[in-house]
């Protein structure tokens, strides 16, 4: 294993300090812990969004604090959710009196420590709303499991709760369009190489040169199959038809489309893959109104990427265009 | 008990953490994400800490310590679960420096209903409960027989193949259910930490008779 680092044990919060000297005039830290919320935070009365989860998925979720996405974010260690007390700050610093939104990816450990944390903060008069994502079509969903997990698709439910809460919605409201997005967004991820986690060492599996990956996480575990590696095109279309049955789409949909790079995918390959998913739509008689095109939620040095699609109606593509200014997504914010 | 005993207990369930560590990683990296010592080992660390450096002058005082310092410092599934089953347990255990063997048995039960509640797993969905779930229903029944320092140790001995049990299950909660089929043939890593405990608390029992 070769990371930039001085040991596991302080990567991330290292890391965490990092980012603040990074992004000086978007974060700062809430002292003694893992919190990152806005420098300029908002006026009181609006919704505060929380969001986090385990380190390893950079840009997510700090480099989404800012205007017209999250208020606070809370990093857990490497793949491992945050605990219930960092949460908490999380929340104190994003309420401004109008309640908190807390955006929870469904994993089980991080299902639960937020759980926990929600009890901790309605304890001190704090109200609160959790949604859950859950748009990995890879895992199928069953009450009898843990369902399916929140990948990347959590990218488009920070930034539509985030521009709602922006415009002064209630916390009922914000949570109530979060569940829409939810409701409606799927994504599919590929691996063509495996990561290594820092505190492990090696990695989590091992592929032959001309293996893949289909219907990986981010938490570098092993996917749903293991597949022969095939042209962009059929990827692309392996990974799309998997979600448009699901959702399901039809002719005539408008979509908004994350293409995500899992971190050592490079920008090249993306934008290839972004002009497989135009032509599909196209053939399918499907019009792609938003594309972004990038690393999103990344799984540390994992290659490979993850589509996202979400149906848009006027409403969606509003918020989804609404200004916003954080660390790893700015639109429509006007320069000086 | 005593509540020297237990923190004897989790004295060795800390050593026993850090001995198993890369074990635990290893089963974990099968069927999840490779870190379920790690985040064990630095849980039980700081809970050593805390037990050799200000140690707790009740049993429910250091049981209360040991559950909030695992919530803070494990994360994960794991983290929640030992720390919010804990917590609820101290509630069960007397604020003194002793309790009996039945009010023993009331906070493992109690700390066995909290985790489900919490988890919502049942016996055989591949989790830390198959081992928890059998020992201390066979505690809570045989302890009206017989005194706990004699019922604890044999139902410990056998905690290690409760956890081994797991390995045909098909996992349906946690990290391991998304893999589905594939999960089936790997020992899960949260049973075998649980398993790990329970050795502990054989040894902590079996030498206080």
């Amino acid at each position: 294993m070769k990371k930039i680092m001085n040991s596991p044990d302080t990567l991330v919060a290292e890391a965490v300090e990092g980012l603040v000297i990074s992004f000086p005039q978007y974060l700062k830290q809430v002292p003694g812990t893992h919190v990152l919320t806005r420098v300029h935070s908002k006026p009181a009365g609006r919704v505060g969004i929380v969001s986090g989860g385990g380190s390893g998925h950079e840009p997510a979720h700090a480099g989404y604090v800012g205007y017209g996405m999250l208020d606070a974010a809370v990093a857990g260690e490497v793949f491992t959710s945050p605990t219930p007390d960092q949460i908490l700050e999380g929340i104190k610093a994003a309420n401004h009196g109008a309640g908190v939104l807390m955006v929870v990816k469904n994993y089980t450990g991080d299902v639960m420590n937020f759980d926990i944390a929600r009890e901790l903060a309605e304890a001190q008069g704090i109200h609160t709303a959790t949604v859950v994502v859950n748009d990995d079509v890879a895992v199928e969903n069953s009450s009898f499991t843990t369902g399916r997990r929140g990948i990347a698709g959590t990218i488009f439910v920070h930034k539509i709760a985030g521009a709602l809460a922006e415009q002064g919605a209630s916390l009922a409201e914000v949570e109530a369009a979060a569940n829409n997005v939810i409701a409606h967004v799927r994504s599919m991820g590929l691996a063509l190489e495996p990561c290594t986690v820092p505190e492990a060492g090696a990695p989590t599996f091992t592929l032959a040169d001309d293996e893949i990956e289909m219907g990986v996480g981010i938490h570098g575990e092993p996917g749903i199959e293991r597949q022969k590696i095939r042209p962009a095109h059929e990827l692309a279309a392996a990974l799309l038809e998997k979600i448009s049955g699901d959702l399901p789409l039809k002719s005539g949909d408008h979509l908004a489309c994350i293409v995500n790079g899992l971190g050592a995918t490079p920008l090249l390959e993306l934008a290839g893959l972004a002009r497989e998913v135009s032509l599909w739509t196209q053939n399918h008689g499907m019009t792609l109104d938003i594309v972004w095109t990038g690393e999103f939620m990344t799984s540390l040095e994992m290659a490979g990427a993850s589509l996202t699609l979400l149906p848009l109606d006027e409403s969606l593509t509003g918020l989804l265009q609404a200004p916003c200014d954080t660390p790893a997504l700015r639109q429509g914010v006007a320069h000086d | 008990m005593t509540n020297a005993d237990f923190r004897q207990l989790w004295l060795c369930f800390g050593q026993a953490a850090a001995q198993n560590k890369e074990e635990l990683n290893r089963l974990d990296a099968a069927i999840g994400d490779a870190d379920h010592g790690t985040n064990m080992d630095r849980g039980m660390q700081k809970v050593a800490e805390q037990l050799t450096s200000c140690p707790p002058p009740t049993l429910q005082a250091t049981c209360k310590m040991v559950a909030m310092t695992l919530l803070s410092t494990v994360g994960g599934a794991s983290g929640a679960l030992w720390g919010s089953g804990l917590l609820a347990a101290s509630k069960v255990f007397p604020d003194m420096d002793s309790c009996d063997d039945k009010t023993l048995a009331a906070a493992l039960q109690t700390f066995v209903s909290s985790i489900q509640q919490r988890g919502k797993a049942v016996a055989g969905d591949k989790t830390m409960l198959d081992v928890f779930l059998p020992a201390t229903a066979e505690l809570s029944q045989e302890v009206d027989h017989a005194p706990a320092a004699s019922v604890i140790p044999p139902i410990a001995a056998e905690a290690k193949q409760w956890a081994e049990a797991t390995a045909p299950l098909l996992a349906k909660r946690g990290r391991a259910a998304y893999l589905g089929a594939r999960s089936i043939g790997h020992i899960d890593p949260g049973a075998t930490s649980s398993a790990l405990w329970w050795d502990c608390l054989g040894r902590v029992m079996g030498s206080s008779k």
